[in-house]
């Protein structure tokens, strides 16, 4: 994409995509309770190894710490949340609420997703709200913002600012779907994609040429997912139980080819490989790490990957 | 049709305590047909509370009565003198949750109990197999879905799936239930008509927020209507 100097969000993550530089970015899951702690603790081996970090809103559909407070926790430990909503519990008004009160308070990127069902969760029996759906909440944020006029048309004063993010699994069927779903989420209005993690490289490379194809990746800045396998265990269950998650066999007999104690670094290794390839891909604007309750590793795998160190723009 | 299944039998005698004579009232159409609520599922219903209530000492005069549809005042009306003349201390319906509430609504002295869970409105798929084809929203999207509905059948209730779940064309809920936006995707495909679901689909407002009051055109509520 060409370089750009006007913002919409000002965000750190915002002037390094649009300045052409290669982004990189972390996430962290806030707490199962209060303790601020855990986050600050999170947040150390973050800062200025990523340019912004997601913070998961509910993951898996377990209760956690809300979101917004710990995007806000983050900024005050010197990080730049990617504040994520799912539609999975909140209804339109919920959502624009927290979409106001989240820009007062500074957070000026968001990810929006449809969640995961509550099935999965700690409270499976919850009444799943999805007032409106991912791409929709989409669109509302981007008239929100670039209108300054809530879902229901009537003018709001300040119109909130956020670099406005959705998520691409390239590899959930159909395939073929996957790049019109992308094309959907930008007519929506997204301006950054975050992808699923990807493990499965070939396929990823097709997709990722069919986007070059539609002039899709000329509209949005790409994130390739990227989450490091700690060990077999790990690979064989992200393979199997995960839904939409492809893993290649190819990868675990990799892991398995190391001795016990090599494993997780292994599992590094492939994932520098696929950043490495990614800083060269067409398409791509940057990786997204997913590195779940690995952020202590964070340091190690930037410095690896040499991604390091971040830009720091004005 | 209405599907429904029979509560569990522990539920419906907590319901029944201390009631000594109980009218069982079943429904001769949707919740007959799919096995839950009729002549048939009344009799065996009544045996059992029957036997059980003897087994604990608590005898029980059950009786039962099954008529053509309890949503229909005209058919209730049969129920009128069997009420009268019955001095019971309690009705139970098998009729889905429409005919239980307006049995209750006539005869409102009496106690009234749910024998059965209404659980949709379905397809017959064979003999005992019921599957949930409608949420009766009020705004058909059938029409862009290729006779699809996603507000049923997608676990998350999408307007622009299928969402990044969808794990070998079914829902990341489970293996057994397919997803309703790849069906949709695959029908749309077979007819050349993807492009109704390349377009986003707007937010829409829910019709279905407030209690329904439905009068067809040409027609209007009789002035003596029963509030």
């Amino acid at each position: 994409m060409s370089t750009e100097t006007t913002f919409k969000s000002g965000s750190n993550l915002e002037k390094i995509l649009k300045s052409g530089q290669f982004a990189f970015t972390g996430e962290l899951g806030p707490p199962r309770g209060t303790d601020v702690n855990e986050v600050r603790e999170k947040a150390k081996f973050l800062k200025g190894n990523v340019d912004s970090v997601n913070i998961t809103d509910n993951q898996t559909a377990m209760v956690r710490m809300a979101s917004w407070a710990a995007s806000l926790i983050a900024i005050q430990e010197g990080l730049e949340p990617n504040y994520q909503m799912v539609c999975r519990d909140r209804n339109r008004l919920a959502m624009q609420a927290d979409i106001l009160g989240g820009s007062a308070l500074g957070i000026r990127n968001m990810l929006c997703l449809s969640g995961d069902h509550q099935k999965f969760g700690d409270h499976p029996d919850a009444k799943g709200v999805f007032d409106i759906d991912s791409i929709q909440l989409i669109s509302m944020v981007k008239q929100m913002r670039d209108e300054g006029k809530f879902l229901s048309g009537e003018a709001l004063h300040g119109p909130p600012q956020f670099f406005i993010g959705a998520a691409a699994n390239p590899f959930a069927d159909p395939f073929e779907w996957r790049v019109h779903r992308l094309a959907k989420k930008i007519a929506a209005g997204a301006d950054f994609i975050q992808t699923q993690c990807i493990y499965n490289m070939e396929k990823f490379r097709e997709f990722i040429r069919l986007a070059n194809e539609e002039g899709l990746t000329d509209k949005v800045y790409i994130l390739a997912g990227v989450t490091p396998m700690k060990s077999v265990g790990m690979a064989k269950y992200m393979k199997n139980k995960v839904p939409g998650m492809d893993v290649p066999d190819d990868i675990i007999k990799r892991l398995q080819g190391v001795e016990k104690s090599q494993v997780s670094q292994e599992g590094i290794n492939i994932a520098c490989e696929q950043i490495e390839e990614f800083k060269g891909m067409k398409g791509v604007h940057g990786v997204h790490l997913m590195a779940i309750e690995w952020e202590h590793k964070v340091p190690e795998i930037a410095a690896q990957a040499k991604v390091l160190p971040r830009p720091t723009p004005e | 049709m209405i599907v429904a299944k029979r509560k569990p039998f522990a539920e419906i005698k907590e319901m029944l305590k201390g009631y000594k004579k109980v009218l069982n009232i079943g429904c001769g159409t949707c919740v007959s047909v799919c096995l839950a609520g009729g002549e048939k599922e009344v009799t065996i219903l009544n045996t059992e509370i029957d036997m059980t209530r003897k087994l604990d000492d608590e005898p029980i005069e059950i009786q039962g009565h099954t008529i053509e549809r309890q949503c229909d005042r005209e058919y209730l009306a049969e129920l009128d003198s069997i009420i009268e003349e019955g001095q019971f201390d309690a009705l139970m319906s098998m009729a889905c949750g429409v005919g239980i509430q307006f049995l209750a609504e006539r005869y409102p002295l009496l106690p009234t109990f749910p024998a059965v869970d209404t659980t949709g409105l379905a397809v017959n798929q064979a003999v005992g197999w019921y599957e949930e084809r409608c949420r009766s929203c009020s705004q058909c999207v059938l029409g862009y879905t290729g006779g699809i509905c996603p507000v049923t059948m997608c676990a998350k209730g999408l307007y622009n799936g299928p969402c990044g779940g969808t794990n070998k064309g079914n829902c990341e809920i489970s293996n057994e239930q397919p997803c309703a936006w790849f069906k949709i995707y695959e029908r749309l495909k077979g007819q050349n008509r993807l492009d109704s679901i390349k377009k986003i689909n707007a937010v829409r407002g829910w019709n279905d927020q407030i209690p329904r009051n439905l009068v067809q055109p040409g027609y209007k509520k009789p002035e003596n209507a029963l509030k």
